[in-house]
């Protein structure tokens, strides 16, 4: 996926409602599917089918369980940032989204001279340690893609490759939702 | 569109300390965690499917599922959506606040309703959130007018390629 942005219309209304209905989670009951067919006043076959065809295009990642961190002790987050060669930006990202303890992995714009960073990959762990280990392992597998990149010409002063951003505070959680009384778009 | 609505937890999780309270699992508790972090079946009875992987019944399955949502062992159980495919712009966007008004931003900043997320993060840039807008139109404006408020310039970041999301935390 190369773009941030898409178009809210691409959701036929009968989708809208389906995303409305269980964008705050799912009852855990024996027959899920079928109570989502109820509510929306459908049959079970296009639940199916519409849920098919949400995760085949990607609106919907996983059905899934989202654990607590904190309650789990994974207390420890690190936001490892990169300047790794442009050519290799994609293949390289690839293989770091692939390491089981990153959750987030993407490239992102460079802004010199402040900042010389392109690829962003989010690592969780239980404590200091774990996460500077996960750091290190990133580091390993990026050791040929990293840019030596100079400040400018007069200082000749090196821009670090590669850094980790732990979080202190949570300043703001909010959840992201569908708005319910937002025009539709034909 | 899409809203950043719900409730601000400011500062709820900054004492370590408080929030730290891990929970004592049962070993089908894990298993559930584990399995459905990946996924749930689409089919008639997915928690029996699940119950069959676990050597349980579909009834005791449900029941620690509830249980772990009560509890808050897990924050949520459903359909992760990708905000972006449901219509939006999107962007990552940092400051680098001076020590002495990290307050004082961190209010004007949160006092957009368009800022979803943000976070306090060791770096010169200290400052990192998340702004999702009705349009990329919007994002520009919303950038300007956190400069103009705070005189400070915002690095926007969004995201050019996604390798992956989705985490799995296994107990």
């Amino acid at each position: 996926m190369s773009v941030s942005t898409s178009q809210s219309n691409a959701l036929t209304p009968i989708e809208r409602e389906y995303v409305l209905l269980t964008q705050n989670g799912l009852p855990i009951v024996a027959r899920p599917y079928h109570w989502i067919a109820e509510q929306l006043k459908i049959s079970v076959e296009q639940v199916y089918e519409l849920t098919e065809k949400f995760l085949e295009n990607g609106i919907v990642r996983r059905i899934a369980a989202v654990p607590n961190h904190y309650k789990l002790g994974y207390t420890y987050n690190g936001m490892t940032v990169w300047d790794i060669a442009d050519e290799h930006a994609t293949t390289f990202g690839d293989a770091v989204g692939k390491l089981p303890f990153v959750s987030h992995c993407y490239l992102r714009p460079r802004k010199l001279p402040s900042w010389n960073f392109n690829l962003f990959a989010m690592v969780h762990g239980k404590s200091p340690d774990e996460i500077e280990q996960q750091r290190s392992q990133i580091k390993k597998l990026l050791t040929d893609v990293l840019v030596e990149r100079f400040h400018d010409d007069e200082q000749k002063t090196l821009f670090k490759p590669y850094d980790m951003l732990t979080s202190t505070q949570i300043l703001k959680k909010t959840g992201l939702r569908l708005k319910r009384n937002s025009t539709e778009k034909a | 569109m899409i809203e950043a609505s719900a409730k601000t937890k400011i500062d709820e999780q900054t004492d370590r300390k408080r929030t730290h309270e891990v929970v004592e699992l049962t070993p089908l508790d894990k298993g559930l965690i584990n399995l459905l972090q990946h996924g749930l079946p689409v089919c008639e009875r997915p928690f029996e499917v699940i119950a069959n992987e676990l050597n349980s019944t579909e009834e005791e399955v449900i029941t620690h599922l509830n249980q772990l949502l009560e509890s808050k062992v897990l924050s949520r159980f459903g359909p992760m959506f990708d905000a972006a495919c449901l219509g939006g712009a999107f962007t990552l966007a940092a400051l680098a606040v001076p020590d002495e008004r990290f307050e004082a931003v961190t209010a004007q900043v949160n006092s957009f309703e368009q800022i979803a997320h943000n976070y306090r993060r060791t770096h010169q840039y200290n400052m990192w959130f998340v702004i999702a807008t009705e349009s990329q139109q919007e994002i520009y404006q919303v950038i300007e007018e956190i400069e103009n408020m705070t005189g400070l310039e915002v690095l926007n970041a969004p995201k050019l390629e996604e390798f992956y999301v989705g985490l799995y935390l296994p107990v």
